[in-house]
């Protein structure tokens, strides 16, 4: 299962790291390419920031101006992550610890890295390389392989 | 539906998992672990009792769960069981599969 992450929201960070978990517990191979702003996910000072979007995300229910409200996001995450704790969710830089440690390999994309002026020595140290996205697709050669763009 | 394992017939469901976790024995767990191609080491049998008796004491199972389970990390219970590892050790430890996602 080849996951490229391209977004840093928590909806879609979890949706890219149970994914790629799910695919090892069924003993299926999974790598995650990170690119534009899923790199945040990998990026050390970031990944134990990331929010949950509560502007341009329908499902908030929550009317745009207010979703804009300082502090809103917090909030969110913050209830967020408090229902995840419940579900026995890890929060990020666990949940990458445990993908490294199920044999999941993460790799940063070499133009989004080159474009946010991005070092190897900002990413999470387990990072398994930076690559171009021809070098992912390589990859992802062969017959039975999924891809998915979250 | 019954399958004979190790000699007993056992009810077993359409995976392959016991329905009844008290049929259990060691010849069975031996026998179910070698159809899946797998080497019981010590190692397994501390993982196999410790999920025994999670399952025992009513406690759901997650791969996040075993990793602080303090009998394996994460990265042993890849390479002890290295083909979908929760599935495999609940079911060669007669338990039913851990409804988990994480």
């Amino acid at each position: 299962m080849m996951i490229i992450l391209s977004k840093a929201g928590l909806e879609n960070v979890y949706a890219a790291f149970v994914l790629a978990n799910g695919a090892r517990m069924e003993g299926i191979e999974a790598e995650l390419f990170f690119t534009f702003f899923g790199l945040d996910a990998i990026h050390k000072k970031k990944l134990e920031h990331l929010h949950i979007a509560t502007v341009g995300n329908p499902s908030m229910n929550m009317p745009t101006m207010i979703g804009g409200l300082p502090g809103m996001e917090a909030l969110a995450t913050k209830m967020m992550k408090k229902e995840m704790e419940k579900v026995d969710m890890p929060e990020v830089p666990e949940f990458i610890e445990i993908l490294k440690a199920s044999g999941v390999k993460l790799w940063a994309c070499k133009l989004a890295m080159d474009m946010f002026h991005y070092e190897r020595k900002d990413m999470y140290d387990d990072l398994d390389g930076i690559l171009t996205v021809g070098d992912f697709y390589k990859k992802s050669e062969g017959a039975g392989v999924h891809m998915l763009f979250i | 539906m019954e399958k004979i394992i190790a000699g007993k017939p056992i009810m077993v469901n359409e995976e392959g998992f016991m329905i009844n976790f008290s049929e259990w024995d060691c010849d069975i767990c031996e026998e179910l672990a070698r159809e899946m191609e797998i080497d019981l080491t010590d190692r397994h049998w501390e993982l196999i009792n410790y999920v025994q008796g999670e399952y025992k004491n009513q406690s759901p199972l997650s791969i996040r769960k075993i990793g602080k389970s303090g009998v394996v990390d994460i990265k042993e219970f890849y390479q002890l069981f290295p083909n979908a590892p929760l599935k495999t050790v609940t079911k060669i430890s007669g338990v039913p599969k851990p409804a988990s996602c994480i």
